[in-house]
């Protein structure tokens, strides 16, 4: 069996702020247009009186 | 060698009735279960609490003696075609799927389970007045300190001390969350000393789960959850098995993560049986790790081992998928279904683990609590609203939604593992490889002569005193290949009996 290339990363990350995106760029434009039409659909399929819903949400008993 | 890992997955689903009155859970649990029971199924097959004598000899399925049953019927508790028992559990509808042979066709009936819901939903809805519904989710928490489970289950080996199942299966639950969690708002539980863990920058949680676990072992499954669990009721042959229990986990909506969840934690118990395992990677204070893990979606703190060391949860993670790797090459993967999906469930590891580690924010479409993450940061950018907004709260209920129109989670792009064909199949068919097959068959086929039923024994009615018990005791026998040509031949029960005792 061929040896597996070894993918593994051991260091420590340095940051933990994510890479800088340049929010010029194509491929961040693309997931910003993908994020806006995801953010417009759950507009549209949210619950309308969401504050009254999460009150009433009470699961008691189970396992 | 490992002992194959059947596995199967119960699922306690969040039920809201909405009306003007006041809702009973329990009710609403029963209906949503009579609704499907009554609308899609033809016989309705009580499940049997009558557990096997212990001490039993090992028998096959197709050795039987009679027993008279006793079958509750105070709660709804049916047992379907494709294997699967759908009961109500306390105040939940529930649903426990058939033993399957591999964690990928455990990841179908997951689904199927979900079908069965959303069509058990839509009946129930058909039948309350108008203004009235009934809403699902596939969830863990109300966001107000209730938790209800999704439990896995395996099968491995008798012989194996259940401390060493405990030694290695506890650092492996301590961080697998950070590819199985679902993901969640807030906390429910006060954290407590030694360490307090705190929300890395957002209140937002990898797992749903971790709030609600006090202890590191035990039997509870309600009160001070451990995170193993101790429950020793094998529904097979209590000489040669052992059913692994688990509570820890989330119910997921991506496929990926309930594939991983199966699949990883199948290959780390299938080394346990052959004490293939590294050396002791016990978390200093296991409870606590639980939930600093969970708090810190940056993956960047180290747990403080028991040892001394400190070692951050992908990296705990990155020593079980060695250690795998190397069980693979030696011992191979039959116990966890063969090489095609051994190898795949390696590679989708690796791949995961990778990417978390270069930036967790990648993998939205493949983990919930990520696609969650990416969700409702967008949202309250856009609506300028803070984390602790009930909008907020309402999206991450209706994330784990079952209702068609409004589920957030199928509106992700999360990727795909099964097939919409493969699924609908599973909502009525049995899996071929286990004995789940023998007891879906025989109640499509032979309903009306099935008294009742449970994991390891179903109870014929052919009308001659009394009634006859075939124990199953071997979960991967009573497959197609085993008796498939057999029940395509026999015209009723009485004839499948007798050719069986042959």
């Amino acid at each position: 069996m061929a040896e597996r290339e070894q993918v593994r990363r051991t260091a420590p990350r340095e940051t933990e702020s994510p890479a800088p995106v340049d929010a010029t760029g194509e491929g961040a434009t693309e997931l910003k247009a993908e994020m806006d039409d995801l953010l417009d659909e759950i507009d549209d399929v949210l619950e309308t009186n969401a504050e009254e819903f999460v009150k009433n949400y009470v699961q008691k008993g189970g396992e | 060698m490992a002992v194959r890992k059947v596995v199967g997955i119960e699922t306690e689903f969040g039920i809201l009735h909405r009306c003007d009155g006041d809702s009973n859970p329990v009710a609403a649990s029963s209906m949503i279960i009579n609704a499907y029971v009554n609308g899609f199924l033809c016989q309705r097959v009580s499940w049997d609490f009558e557990d096997e004598q212990p001490g039993t000899d090992a028998r096959g399925f197709n050795e039987f003696d009679a027993l008279a049953p006793e079958i509750e019927t105070y709660l709804v508790n049916a047992v379907l075609t494709n294997g699967a028992r759908y009961y109500v559990d306390h105040a939940h509808p529930e649903l426990s799927t058939p033993e399957c042979s591999d964690a990928r066709q455990c990841v179908v009936y997951d689904r199927a389970a979900e079908e069965i819901l959303i069509r058990s939903m839509e009946a129930a809805n058909n039948l309350l007045p108008d203004g009235e519904e009934m809403v699902i989710h596939k969830n863990n928490s109300d966001g107000k300190g209730n938790s209800y489970g999704c439990h896995e289950n395996y099968l491995v080996d008798r012989d194996v001390p259940f401390s060493r199942i405990v030694t290695h299966i506890m650092p492996f639950f301590v961080t697998r969350q950070i590819f199985c969690g679902a993901g969640k708002i807030g906390m429910e539980v006060p954290l407590t000393e030694p360490e307090p863990a705190a929300f890395s920058d957002r209140p937002f949680q990898i797992s749903q789960r971790a709030d609600f676990f006090e202890e590191e072992v035990g039997l509870e499954t309600t009160l001070k959850r451990p995170i193993v669990n101790t429950r020793d009721e094998p529904h097979a042959d209590t000489r040669k098995y052992r059913r692994m229990h688990v509570i820890i986990g989330d119910a997921n909506m991506s496929e990926l993560q309930t594939y991983l969840k199966l699949g990883t934690t199948s290959l780390v118990l299938a080394m346990i049986d052959d004490d293939f395992v590294p050396e002791p990677l016990t978390p200093l204070v296991p409870v606590a790790a639980l939930r600093q893990v969970s708090c810190d979606t940056s993956l960047s703190t180290p747990i403080e081992l028991a040892d001394g060391r400190r070692l951050r949860a992908t990296e705990i993670q990155w020593e079980y998928l060695e250690m795998a790797r190397k069980y693979a090459q030696s011992h191979g993967l039959d116990a966890v279904g063969g090489d095609d999906i051994g190898n795949d469930v390696l590679d989708r590891w690796e791949a995961v683990l990778a990417g978390l580690e270069a930036d967790p924010m990648n993998l939205a479409s493949q983990l919930d609590w990520v696609a969650k993450l990416r969700l409702y940061e967008g949202f309250a950018q856009r609506h300028g609203l803070d984390w602790d907004d009930p909008k907020l709260a309402a999206l991450d209920l209706q994330y784990h939604d079952l209702r068609p129109s409004k589920s957030l989670s199928r509106r992700m792009g999360l990727e795909r593992i099964t097939t919409d064909d493969e699924v609908n199949e599973a909502v009525s068919a049995p899996p071929p490889t286990t004995r789940a097959y023998f007891r879906g068959r025989c109640l499509d086929k032979f309903g009306d002569q099935i008294v009742a039923a449970n994991w390891d024994s179903m109870v014929f009615d052919i009308g001659t005193d009394p009634l006859r018990r075939v124990p199953m005791l071997e979960p991967l026998r009573g497959t197609q290949t085993h008796v498939g040509s057999l029940l395509d031949e026999c015209h009723d029960a009485a004839e499948l009996l007798r050719r069986l005792g042959n």
